[in-house]
This record gives C-alpha cells, sequence and structure tokens, in this order.
C-alpha cells in the first residue's frame, strides 16, 4: 500500500505542469467555498454583534399606536406606556422570568457647555440602563439609585457628546445647561460605535426623575417612549416576552384585538437580518460549490489523459506481475491524491484570504474548523470519484494492447 | 542409457490465434504445437509476420490463444484467472522486450524492483535483491542511473536484471537484440547463454539466424506454423 502511494507521488512529480493545474481546479474550488461560506458567517456574526450591542436578551415595549378620527398614527405614535408600566413588569410575582427594566424617555435636545452647543439624544431612564444595554462607563460614575430618588441634575454623556461639547477635556465635573436647567457631568459612556437603529455614543444620560420633572414636555410627566426588558437567560426569553405580554394587556385594560403597545425582541431582528445574508450565502457557494465540481470534472479529464499516455507503462506493469486491482488502486490513488493536495492547497488559500479579505473589505471572515475539515473532506471524495472510472479502465485493459500500441 | 524423461515447462498442442481486424480476420497462429522442457534454450525464428511476436505472448501469458491448449508447469492456463496469471507473470515468467520497456522517470534499481514490488517483498530486501541483480548483468556503478543516461546495451541488461530478480524458471525475450548494435548484442547473448548455463528455460524470439544461433536449438515458424524441418544449433549443454 505504502508502495502505491509512492508510486503515485512519482506519477505525479514526473507531470509537475500538469498535476498543478489540474490541482488549481480543486484548489480554486475549495478557496472560493471555504472564503464564501466564511464571508456569509462573518456578515451573520457581524449582524449578531451589532444587535447584541443592544444589550443581551433584550426586549424592546414600544407604544402602540393611536386611532384618532380614523387616521391611525404609526408605531409609538401614543404616549401609553408609563413609569407604572416599568414598576409592573419590575414585579418578580408577575414577570419572573424579566430580570431587570429600563423605562426610557427621550427627546432630541440641544445641550450648551459654555459657548457650545451639540444637539443630542437625551435620555431619562433609571440605574438599570447600563446593564439592560449591556454598557460600560469609561469615566466618572453612571447616575445611582439615590440620583434617581433625589431627582438630581447629573449626566453621563456619551463619547460623541464628550468630544463635540469638551474636546480633548475631561467633561467629568463640568456642567451643561439643556432647556434652561444645568446638569453636572459625572461619567462618560464607554465607546461602542454604531448599532443597526443609531449611533450609540452619540446621547446623554440623565435620572429618569429629572427628565420627568425638567425635560418632559408631553402631558404626562411619567409617560415615557420606550422600555427596555433583560429576560433572566436567552432560553426564557420567549417567556419573559408572555408575561410582559399579559401583564401590561391586564393593566392597560386591553385585549389582544386593541393592544396598545408592541413588544419585538433581538431575536426577530436578527432573523431578518441574517435571513437575507444567509440567501446570498447559499447563492455564492452554490457557484463556488460548481466550481468546485468543475475542478473534480477536471481531474477526471486528465486521469483519462493520464491513462491513455501511460498505456505502456500499464502494459508493461502488468507484463511484470500488477494484477487488474493493483493497477485499479496505483490510478485511483493518484487522482485522490490529486483531489486531497488541491483541497490542502485550497484550504491554505481560503486561509490566508479570510487573514487579508478583511483589510479590503470591512467584513470579518469566519472559517470554521467544521467546515474546513468538511472542505478537504469534499476534495478528497472528489478525487476518488473522479478516478474510479479512469482506474477502472486502466485495470482493465489487456496486457497485451496495452504493451504492443505505440 | 537413455537421458531421463524431462517434464515439458511449456507446452503448447494446436494453438491458434486469430485476430479480427474490422472485418479481416487475420490468422496469426495456424495450430502451432510446441513442447519446451526445463532448462532448454530455444531460439524461435521466423521472418515478421510470421507468428513468432504472437507466440511469445502466449507463452508469456499475455494474450489467450482463441483455440487450443497451453499448458505452463502442468497447468491449462485458460482455466486461470486475470489476478493467476498476474501471478504467474509475476513468479515464474521474465520479459526481456525490444523495446527495453524501462520506466524512464526511475533509476535503473528502481526499474528492477518492479516485480518484487507486485509480489509483495518489503523495500529493504527489494533493493538488495535488484542491486544483485544489477551486479551480475555487470551493472553495479549504474544502479542510481536512470534510463536515459545509459547505453541501449546497458539498457537492455537493466531489462534483462529485471527478468532475472524474481528468479524466474523461464525467461522470455522478444527480440532483444532487435535494437542493439554488434557489440551489445554479443553482450546481451552473452549474458543469456549465462543463464541457460545456470539451469534456466529461455525462449528467445529473433528474426537474425546468428542470433538464433546462440540457441540450444531453433524452432522456425513461418505463416502461423512451425516448420517441420527443425535445426539444431549448438549441442544441448545441460547434460
Amino acid at each position: 500500500m505504502l508502495e502505491t502511494f509512492r508510486t503515485a507521488g512519482e506519477a505525479i512529480r514526473s507531470h509537475r505542469m500538469r498535476s498543478i493545474l489540474t490541482m488549481l481546479g480543486i484548489l480554486i474550488g475549495i478557496a472560493a467555498v471555504i472564503l464564501t461560506v466564511g464571508l456569509g458567517k462573518g456578515a451573520q456574526q457581524q449582524v449578531r454583534d451589532e444587535i447584541n450591542k443592544l444589550g443581551s436578551n433584550l426586549l424592546i415595549v414600544s407604544p402602540g399606536s393611536t386611532t384618532t378620527s380614523g387616521i391611525r398614527g404609526g408605531r409609538g405614535s401614543a404616549s401609553t406606556l408609563t413609569m407604572s408600566d416599568a414598576v409592573t413588569l419590575s414585579n418578580a410575582a408577575v414577570a419572573p422570568d424579566i430580570k431587570q427594566v429600563a423605562p426610557v424617555a427621550s427627546s432630541s435636545l440641544s445641550v450648551v457647555a459654555g459657548n457650545t452647543n451639540w444637539t443630542t439624544n437625551v435620555v431619562g431612564t433609571t440605574v438599570d440602563w447600563l446593564t439592560v444595554r449591556a454598557r460600560n462607563v469609561a469615566q466618572g460614575r453612571f447616575i445611582t439609585q439615590d440620583d434617581v430618588d433625589q431627582g438630581r441634575q447629573v449626566m453621563v454623556i456619551g463619547s460623541t457628546v464628550s468630544s463635540e461639547l469638551f474636546g480633548q477635556r475631561s467633561p467629568v465635573g463640568q456642567t451643561v445647561t439643556v432647556s434652561g436647567n444645568t446638569f453636572s457631568i459625572i461619567g462618560v459612556l464607554d465607546t461602542i460605535g454604531s448599532s443597526t437603529t443609531a449611533d450609540e455614543d452619540d446621547q446623554a444620560v440623565i435620572p429618569q426623575t429629572s427628565y420627568a420633572s425638567r425635560i418632559s414636555t408631553s402631558a404626562n410627566r411619567s409617560s415615557i417612549t420606550t422600555m427596555y426588558i433583560e429576560a433572566t437567560s436567552q432560553s426564557s426569553l420567549s417567556a419573559a416576552y408572555q408575561e410582559a405580554t399579559n401583564a401590561l394587556t391586564t393593566s392597560h385594560g386591553v385585549t389582544a384585538t386593541n393592544r396598545d403597545f408592541s413588544i419585538s425582541s433581538q431575536q426577530s431582528l436578527l432573523t431578518t437580518a441574517t435571513s437575507t445574508d444567509q440567501t446570498l450565502t447559499v447563492l455564492l457557494a452554490g457557484v463556488a460549490g460548481i466550481s468546485l465540481l468543475v475542478g473534480g470534472l477536471g481531474v477526471m479529464n486528465i486521469m483519462l489523459v493520464s491513462v491513455t499516455e501511460r498505456i505502456r507503462e500499464i502494459g508493461l506493469r502488468k507484463a511484470l506481475g500488477a494484477t487488474p486491482s493493483a493497477i485499479r488502486r496505483q490510478f485511483l490513488v493518484e487522482a485522490s491524491s490529486l483531489g486531497l493536495s488541491g483541497g490542502i492547497l485550497g484550504l491554505t488559500l481560503g486561509i490566508v484570504g479570510a487573514v487579508v479579505l478583511p483589510h479590503f473589505l470591512s467584513q470579518p471572515v469566519l472559517i470554521s474548523p467544521f467546515a474546513a475539515a468538511g472542505a478537504v473532506a469534499v476534495a478528497l471524495v472528489i478525487g476518488i470519484v473522479a478516478g474510479v472510472y479512469p482506474a477502472s479502465r486502466a485495470a482493465r485493459l489487456a496486457p497485451i494492447d496495452a504493451l504492443r500500441s505505440e | 542409457m537413455s537421458a531421463p524423461p524431462r517434464t515439458p515447462i511449456l507446452q503448447l498442442i494446436d494453438v491458434r490465434k486469430t485476430y479480427a481486424t474490422g472485418h479481416l480476420e487475420v490468422e496469426a497462429l495456424a495450430g502451432v504445437s510446441l513442447d519446451v522442457s526445463e532448462g532448454d534454450y530455444v531460439a524461435v525464428m521466423g521472418p515478421s509476420g510470421s507468428g513468432k511476436s504472437t507466440l511469445m505472448h502466449i507463452l508469456g501469458c499475455l494474450d489467450s490463444p482463441t483455440s487450443g491448449l497451453y499448458r505452463l508447469a502442468g497447468t491449462d492456463v485458460s482455466t486461470m484467472s486475470e489476478a493467476e496469471l498476474a501471478e504467474v507473470r509475476n513468479r515464474r515468467i521474465g520479459f526481456v522486450f525490444q523495446q527495453f520497456n524501462l520506466l524512464p522517470s526511475l533509476a535503473a534499481w528502481r526499474n528492477v524492483e518492479l516485480p518484487l514490488i507486485y509480489a509483495g517483498i518489503p523495500r529493504a530486501q527489494r533493493r538488495k535483491l535488484a542491486f544483485a541483480s544489477l551486479e551480475r548483468v555487470g551493472l553495479a556503478d549504474r544502479v542510481e542511473h536512470r534510463p536515459g543516461e545509459l547505453s541501449g546495451g546497458q539498457q537492455q541488461r537493466v531489462a534483462v536484471a529485471r527478468a532475472l530478480v524474481t528468479d524466474p524458471a523461464l525467461i522470455l525475450a522478444d527480440e532483444p537484440t532487435g535494437n542493439l548494435d554488434s557489440r551489445s548484442t554479443e553482450d546481451v547473448l552473452a549474458l543469456l547463454s549465462e543463464l541457460h548455463d545456470a539451469g534456466r528455460t529461455i525462449v528467445l524470439i529473433t528474426h537474425e539466424a546468428e542470433v538464433a544461433a546462440a540457441a540450444a536449438r531453433t524452432v522456425r515458424i513461418r505463416d502461423g506454423l512451425v516448420d517441420t524441418g527443425e535445426l539444431t544449433g549448438r549441442a544441448v549443454s545441460s547434460g
């Protein structure tokens, strides 16, 4: 058996150029499959990361639409959510699968610092906002329960706000004015960049109580624009969804048909965002798969040429005592070696591409070990399949016909 | 005192071989009967087209007769499977061809070891046997040379070394000197005589009378039939 591999290696080496060209077909096919699947996976991961920036295990409650004189407003057009809804959902007896609730009231306002100003999203919320939204404080501190209870005029700003208002200077300890109210800056949020919905670094967070008493322009000062709910775990997300829906339906005195709120989950966002990527990935991988098939046909073609060209060698080997199965084995091993080497080289090229490509595209390329091993196995199988027919043709040759041919 | 009856190692009884080329049938062998005893050195001589190459192919189990019986060491060859025939070619017969038939990409000793690979002999031993066989044909200093780096005579000696390496009872040489100059022809014929003296059975196919003269006896073939008037070359040396 070892001898068969040695012979195959010699045959491949003695037709170096041809072997390389044959392998190239498999190589390009495998590299293309690995890269397209890797790109698809990378894009999915990117979307997932983006959505996870919003916070993990997150449900988002928005006010429902209103119907005024038969004209239905869009989602969020009514201020049907209030702080009392947040209190209801925070109750573990009502909703055991909800870990934390962050009510948010926000509006776009001008924040003035000295002689500069910046219009940003001013967010009134509670202490839990930081963990529910999966954020951290880069400088200073976040608002405390005490700040909320006392309705202190303190503010934690995002990095974009910080650099727009204070440049390189540290903003902590500075004061700003919003709608004629003075706020002290107590901290700066970490930088996380844009999510799919907004620039998460361009906002200013203040205690919900301060927002309600100083900033809010709503008729009901305790009304809120959104509620972020964190479920206790990924698996309890749907239970939390049910509990929130039931609790709010009951407390708002509505039925399933005229609900005045809506709840969306990250999962639904994720599904929408990844399904398009997935379609594209499948399409591209299909094209790459076809190129792999063409590569396999190339191997078969070359093996057939090789059998015809080495007909005298086959005849001689038979005269010297090679059995038909020994000849068949030799050509099969040769074809599968071509396939396997092409596969390994293709994998190498794919990995190199996965490292290099993200520098040119703003897109990560993820190669899973499973896909890599699969690709090499597929290349080997293609080699074997492509070798079967030429090998059995070689094995069937009558020694005398093979020897006699010129 | 009569000589002890020797069993024929090769026995052909009324062997015919017909080729169908298109709708034309060519009878290459028209009923050949021939016995070759163990230790014999037979030259099969005839002009081109006489059927002598076909005879050689049938003797070497490379081709099968259309009708008639061929017994090799007592066994009817037509009853053997492909794999069994491969084994017979491997263990019992050593071939020497007119075109040498060496693999150009392999060094001399690697060419010589080929039959041993199919006999399933381990590499270290193959190397030893191949080197010994090359030494026997006087090419001990050429073991690592490729066929392209050797003269025609040397290449044919490599081919003889390959035929010898499995220690076969029968050596079949098909026009072994056909592509050689007179000097190399002498070398190769001397080598064959030596092997005959060592007790091997040799069948030599040729169209040259001088070459046939080296054999112990000559069988003439004409139009697919054995010429009845058998000529005797030199006396049978093995007593």
